[in-house]
């Protein structure tokens, strides 16, 4: 059986749109059947990478893999990249303006969640170019 | 206890009623989207004042019961388009977070 390959395009600063693509990843993974915590585990993960493509990053496009033992997500995105992985890493740390803020993200928890959540992540980015986050979820 | 049930013995509003058989596991509050995300849980009501978009979009992949909008949250009507599309269940409250999440614990509880 070959594997199931999903894509989803982020857009930028779309907030009436962001979550859509975790959503349907959730669903699709729900219909066929796979264990509720790996899926609670993507959908937090994925959520997050999502809400950081649209607060920092200009949009981008994911793409999920599902194989029968492992999900895999790739986040890539245009944006200004991360200048120091280490900092972003920590949690509380972040760099959302006041107007993210009060919509109740920036509180510096997206990546450390990210990586919690998933089983393997990797972070490759580069200033002015962009970023790509691989993130893999165990079946 | 379901989401009708509660609405009836309450003084909570619905906003949006998708599913009002959905069952209530237990209370639950946090305004932060990221603590939400991975403590909220299947079942609850989610008391909280994030009356805007993101929040459906969290209430819907954590598998909540519903959204308690509490203390005259603003309202924010493309919340409710989007909660009528994701089938989530949106209440409102008139009372504080406190008030409200006590009043609904003590229901489900003694349902």
């Amino acid at each position: 059986m070959s594997n199931l390959v999903l894509k989803y395009t982020v857009d930028d600063q779309d907030f009436t749109r962001a979550g859509e693509a975790s959503s349907d990843v959730k669903k699709k993974l729900k219909m066929m059947g796979v264990p509720p915590e790996a899926v609670r585990k993507v959908a937090i993960a994925m959520y997050e990478g999502e809400i950081n493509m649209v607060i920092h990053a200009n949009g981008g496009e994911i793409t999920v893999e599902i194989t029968p033992s492992q999900i895999v997500m790739v986040l890539k995105d245009n944006g200004p990249g991360i200048a120091d992985i280490e900092q972003a890493m920590q949690a509380g740390w972040s760099t959302a303006s006041e107007n993210i803020r009060a919509l109740g993200f920036g509180a510096g928890m997206g990546l450390p969640n990210m990586k919690k959540y998933s089983d393997e992540m990797d972070i490759d980015t580069v200033l002015g170019v962009g970023t790509t986050v691989t993130m893999k979820v165990n079946i | 206890m379901t989401v009708n049930e509660l609405i009836e013995k309450s003084d909570l509003k619905p906003l949006n009623l998708a599913d009002g058989e959905r069952q209530i596991s237990g209370v639950y509050n946090c305004d932060l989207m990221s603590v939400v995300m991975s403590k909220g849980f299947s079942g609850a009501a989610w008391v909280t004042i994030m009356a805007n978009i993101n929040a459906v979009a969290v209430a819907s992949l954590t598998d909540m019961a519903c959204i308690v909008l509490s203390q005259d949250a603003a309202i924010d009507e493309i919340m409710i388009e989007k909660a009528k599309a994701q089938d989530i269940n949106v209440l409102k409250s008139e009372k504080p977070i406190f008030e409200t999440s006590l009043e609904i614990h003590s229901l489900i509880t003694n349902a």
